[in-house]
């Protein structure tokens, strides 16, 4: 699925600088696509913006390019899957209930879960290893073991695209990179993925375009080599950021320098 | 417990409480006469005892019960707060009001109906003036806003309450502390007939809309990002139950506790899907205001306990014992 924006603009009411000005991006069928950026830079609200829950005031946020305001809130969760930064759960519920509100775009208002549906979410638990937390209160989970069971919900909905927001805050450092494993492989098998991320260095070890925001503007946008340069990220994050390149990987690793050094 | 067994317990114990609810009463009749009665035959005054008062007092009670049940649960989903009940939207504060009026300038005399249609039309202005505050500027509907204003619209016709009895005769006072306290004493056939017509239709839209209720457990964003038009899901639910409220309210006054307590006590044994949490909370609250209403009649009999009384001292031991029950199992 083709997910872009066209110099779009979104503006909280009352607010006198738009938190996005004039975005224009596009993240390729089938790749992880990390989005960057220092707080406040305007990440989550492109997220929304993209999810057509942030109206735009001008320009456009589309997917398969069609703006997401003209898409009805089934048609467009049958197609992305959304796992937002936070999320309360009200009531207790089981992880195999959670996982089964993914179906709720497939399934017209009285109809029960057909083959189809349970086929879906057995496939989302076993994805995502949850297969014998399926009957566990969701509220009795870790962090990690909470993210994945939301990441299972999202592609119970079987979307042709994935949304995330810093689907790896606080989780160690095992679970993050198997969120983000998975989300490789999904990629892999054809998954458009948008990753919001706070870790410079999950992204440059996973992501094949990035993204960098910094005050609803994009400062930079390509591979991780094109983005992931020491004078960029040091001037959007105003903090001396040292940047390694590993010859043998590629792989290029972000050190953030104690103040007073200067970046070499 | 599976949510069908206990839906056929809750089933048969309501059609139980409705043969106890028309069976006994202050005036001891045979289970042969109470038969007779409903059959046509019998005496005249066991004809006006069991089909002119005790059949439709108990009908009331189940479409009542029922309701405040079923509200109290879709509040509590909405507002995604486990202390939501039906009254919170200041639906009670606005009937009360109206009733009030109707009995501080004598009104009632003009029939039976004067104060059920004051209560309604009360409970009406309290839920358009709620809404129109958590509406305003044509942005998304915020609950917490609601909660706020429910809450300030409820304490003001308290007010309004208090500053009309304050200039009432004793007597007028008596009868507005009695029809606040909540009776199905008022019960008959028109005011069932007005009831289940306004509940009963009610009840099925809330239904077709348990999917959507399920969703706001995780939250009005997540819902929205699986596909749910939270908005119109809202806005409709709300309306509903409120209206669900109001007609109970109408008829049998400010009756506490149904439409907080059964909707928990459910939850606790199903869980939270609203496909089986709204239909089995509409047959315990039945049930249970109907057998509440038959003990606040007999225990005193001829007497009556209001039947707020009664619900608080079943509910509230039998809600305690649940809450310490669910908090060792959890």
């Amino acid at each position: 699925m083709n997910v872009a924006t066209d110099h779009l603009v979104v503006r909280y009411a009352g607010q006198a600088t738009p938190a996005l000005d004039g975005v224009t991006m596009e993240v390729p069928t089938g790749s992880l696509y990390a989005i960057l950026g220092p707080n406040g830079s305007g990440k989550s609200t492109l997220m929304r913006a993209l999810l057509g829950v942030a109206p735009a005031e001008s320009g456009h946020a589309m997917l398969d390019g069609r703006a997401t305001a003209t898409w009805s809130r089934e048609d467009l969760a049958r197609s992305v899957g959304a796992v937002g930064q936070a999320e309360s759960i009200a009531f207790p519920i089981t992880v195999r209930e959670l996982v089964g509100m993914g179906r709720y775009p497939h399934l017209s208002p009285l109809a029960a879960e057909g083959d189809r549906d349970r086929t879906a979410v057995a496939a989302a638990l076993a994805a995502c290893d949850l297969l014998e937390l399926a009957r566990r209160d969701v509220t009795t989970l870790s962090g990690g073991e909470f993210q994945r069971a939301r990441i299972a919900r999202a592609l119970a909905q079987e979307p042709r695209a994935l949304v995330l927001d810093e689907p790896t805050n606080s989780l160690d450092v095992r679970h993050q990179m198997a969120i983000l494993e998975l989300l490789r492989e999904s990629a892999d098998r054809g998954m458009t993925v948008v990753l919001i991320t706070h870790s410079l260095d999950l992204a440059a070890q996973f992501a094949d375009h990035m993204l960098l925001l910094s005050e609803g503007r994009v400062a930079a946008e390509g591979t991780p080599a094109d983005v992931l340069s020491e004078r960029i990220l040091t001037d959007v994050y105003r903090w001396p950021i040292s940047v390694h390149r590993d010859a043998s990987t590629g792989v290029h690793t972000i050190t953030p320098l104690r103040s007073g050094s200067s970046a070499t | 417990m599976t949510r069908w067994s206990l839906g056929f317990l809750l089933l048969a114990a309501l059609a139980f409480s409705v043969v106890f609810g028309v069976r006994f009463g202050s005036v001891p009749l045979s289970f042969i006469e109470v038969a007779g009665a409903l059959t046509g035959g019998g005496t005249d005054i066991a004809r006006d005892i069991v089909v002119g008062l005790r059949l439709p007092r108990t009908l009331l009670g189940v479409l009542v019960g029922g309701g405040l049940a079923m509200a109290g649960a879709t509040f509590q989903a909405l507002l995604r707060n486990p202390l939501a009940e039906p009254y919170i939207l200041g639906v009670s504060g606005g009937a009360s009001v109206g009733a009030v009026l109707v009995l501080a300038f004598g009104w009632a005399s003009a029939g039976s109906w004067a104060l059920p249609l004051a209560a309604f039309i009360g409970a009406l202005v309290a839920i358009v003036l709620v809404f129109r505050v958590a509406t305003a500027s044509g942005r998304p509907m915020d609950v917490r806003v609601l909660l706020l204003a429910g809450v300030v619209v409820a304490a003001f016709f308290s007010a309004c309450i208090a500053l009309i009895l304050s200039i009432s005769s004793a007597r007028t006072v008596q009868s507005a502390v009695l029809w606040i306290m909540g009776s199905l004493a008022g019960a008959n056939w028109r005011s069932v007939v007005v009831t289940a017509a306004y509940t009963l239709p009610a009840c099925v839209a809330l239904m077709a809309l348990a999917r959507p209720l399920n969703l706001m457990a995780v939250g009005e964003d997540t819902a929205l990002y699986l596909g749910a038009d939270v908005e119109r899901v809202k806005r409709r639910a709300l309306l509903i139950a409120a209206l669900i409220t109001a007609s109970g309210v109408a008829v049998a006054g400010v009756i506490g506790f149904v439409g907080l307590v059964v909707p928990h006590g459910i939850r606790m044994i199903v869980g939270s899907d609203h496909r089986a949490l709204l239909p089995l909370s509409f047959l315990a609250g039945a049930t249970f205001l109907t057998l509440a209403d038959l003990v606040a009649r007999v225990v005193l009999a001829p007497a009556e306990i209001p039947i707020g009384v009664i619900t608080a001292f079943v509910g509230v031991p039998f809600f305690l014992l649940l809450l310490r029950r669910s908090l060792y199992a959890g």
